[in-house]
């Protein structure tokens, strides 16, 4: 239940007490943000007593009539607008003429009521000007949640590239020192471990770039037509070294080509995430098994196993969020952003889809993508992940 | 001659890990490293080191602090140092000097990373004289 504070100003003393008694007895329903709506009604004679009033608190909504004796209503208006408030203003015009209405809207009011009114057409727009409010600080308070949010993720960026700089920093100073003593094959290590470092916090940074390219919706999507066996075999050839090097097979399993409406890079991100983690997570000669088939309901399924370390029940919760990496003694020689899943779920939204795991710990894990294929029947517009 | 002084390393960086175990090794100290507080603790109930250098942010946000907690409940002399890179990227100030912070962080010094070698042996000579 929300209370808002409504002034009203009229010189008339029986339209004050009308407005009054129709106002305090009135709410507002408004189901999509969940909120009734009452109110708490100020009255004031003159534009003096009114701005004096709108000076010490700001109602949310102000009835002014716009012909007063002494400050006028259009004076009034002038004057809110110099102090910054988020009242919205209702004209009330002693004739029905367009010519003020027009001037009060110009100055900054939100509505008119041409006199006479009914109690209905009140009614109506009060109603209609609160719907304006409550949605306007729904907005600001999505817009305060959405600064919060990303203050958080800078936040942990900022540690997550600290980290690596951190590790690099204290091997310089080793170096530096000679502080590990005389063997230089000590040194050698440190370097490559260096290397390793720097590679990671690369490797981070290219997927901070896709995930503010595909949050931000500024990178321009472009749709044709693709096949997804081809792409996931690129892939699989830009990992195929990596996996040599720990003797893991990958094998592709599909029988005829998929074709998809889709943006050919968001897919090859998709592939890369979900092909890389697996040869990542897997034990040596493991294997990475890739299915790609069709769905009824012009859905595609993707789906990626391996037969590594695998996550625990509490840690699958959490694995798709921004940053998160599984951390323990298996994992803690794999260098990852923590940010790879996260784009592949949000990725996956834009074709509404979904991202699935199965897993065991110990024998390994299934990821699984679902599309959908954009239809005439199904054509829709996806919200923002 | 004395037996080395023992210092436990807890780090889920195995960079940071075997950095400080250099420093420390180096400076004529015995190292046990370890990469998650689960195991640190389970250490713990076997050894009885003479200092402890431990990480903030291991498996849980807040893995080093509840450690720290579990080391001062089984050894209350043992002196602990907290080694983060928390402090300086987030800006969040904590240290264990005023005896309000004391109260509930219960690590005898804090030091951000990157520690310089000489800074931290600095900080381990002074607490192990202590």
């Amino acid at each position: 239940m929300d209370t808002l504070n409504i002034l009203v100003v009229d010189d008339e003393p029986g339209m004050v007490s009308g407005i009054e008694r129709v106002l305090r007895d009135m709410t507002v329903v408004l189901p999509d943000v969940n909120t009734e709506v009452s109110f708490r009604v100020q009255t004031a004679a003159t534009g003096e007593d009114a701005l004096e009033l709108v000076r010490t608190e700001a109602p949310d909504i102000l009835l002014l009539d716009h012909k007063l004796p002494g400050v006028s209503g259009l004076d009034v208006l002038e004057e809110l607008s110099t102090l910054k408030v988020n009242t919205l203003t209702i004209m009330i015009t002693a004739y029905a003429s367009l010519e003020t209405a027009v001037t009060a809207i110009k100055c900054g009011a939100y509505d008119f009521l041409a006199k006479p009114f009914t109690p209905g057409e009140l009614k109506a727009t009060v109603r209609k000007a609160v719907q304006t409010l409550i949605h306007a600080r729904e907005a600001r308070n999505l817009a305060k949640e959405r600064r919060q949010v990303r203050f958080q993720f800078i936040s942990v960026l900022a540690h997550e590239l600290k980290t690596p700089l951190a590790a690099v920093e204290g091997y310089l100073d080793i170096i530096r020192n000679r502080s590990a003593g005389d063997d230089p094959s000590v040194y050698d290590k440190m370097i490559e471990r260096c290397s390793i470092r720097l590679e990671g916090m690369r490797k981070m940074i290219l997927d901070l770039l896709d995930m503010t390219r595909i949050e931000s919706g500024q990178k321009k999507r472009e749709l044709v037509d693709v096949d997804l066996t081809v792409i996931a075999q690129k892939s699989m050839e830009s990992i195929a070294n990596q996996a040599l090097a720990r003797n893991i097979n990958i094998a592709l399993h599909a029988e005829k080509p998929v074709h998809l409406l889709a943006d050919q890079n968001e897919i090859e991100i998709i592939f890369n995430n979900l092909i890389s983690n697996a040869v990542k997570y897997n034990r040596d000669d493991g294997r990475v098994d890739i299915n790609i088939t069709e769905l009824p309901d012009d859905q595609i399924k993707i789906s990626v196993a391996d037969t590594g370390i695998g996550i625990t029940k509490e840690d699958i919760g959490h694995l798709f969020n921004d940053f998160v990496r599984i951390k323990n003694s298996s994992t803690r020689n794999i260098l990852g952003s923590g940010l790879g899943l996260s784009i592949v779920k949000k990725i996956a939204y834009f074709y509404d889809g979904t991202v699935s795991v199965d897993s065991e710990w110990g024998k390994g894990s299934t990821f699984t993508v679902i599309l959908t294929r954009k239809t005439p029947e199904n054509e829709k517009i996806s919200p923002n992940p | 001659m004395t037996a080395l002084k023992k210092v436990l390393i807890v780090d889920d960086d195995p960079d940071i890990l075997d950095q400080v175990e250099h420093v420390l090794k180096a400076n004529g100290y015995e190292v046990h490293a370890i990469d998650t507080a689960a195991q640190a603790e389970e250490f713990l109930t076997a050894h009885q080191p003479d200092l402890a250098i431990v990480d903030l942010m291991m498996e849980q946000m807040d893995s080093g602090f509840v450690l720290c907690h579990q080391i001062k409940r089984l050894y209350p002399n043992m002196p602990i140092i907290m080694l983060t890179a928390v402090r300086a990227a987030t800006g969040l100030g904590f240290d264990a000097k005023t005896p309000e912070a004391k109260s509930w962080i219960k690590a005898d010094c804090v030091l951000d990373k990157p520690v310089r070698s000489e800074e931290l042996m600095n900080s381990v000579r002074k607490l192990l004289q202590a």
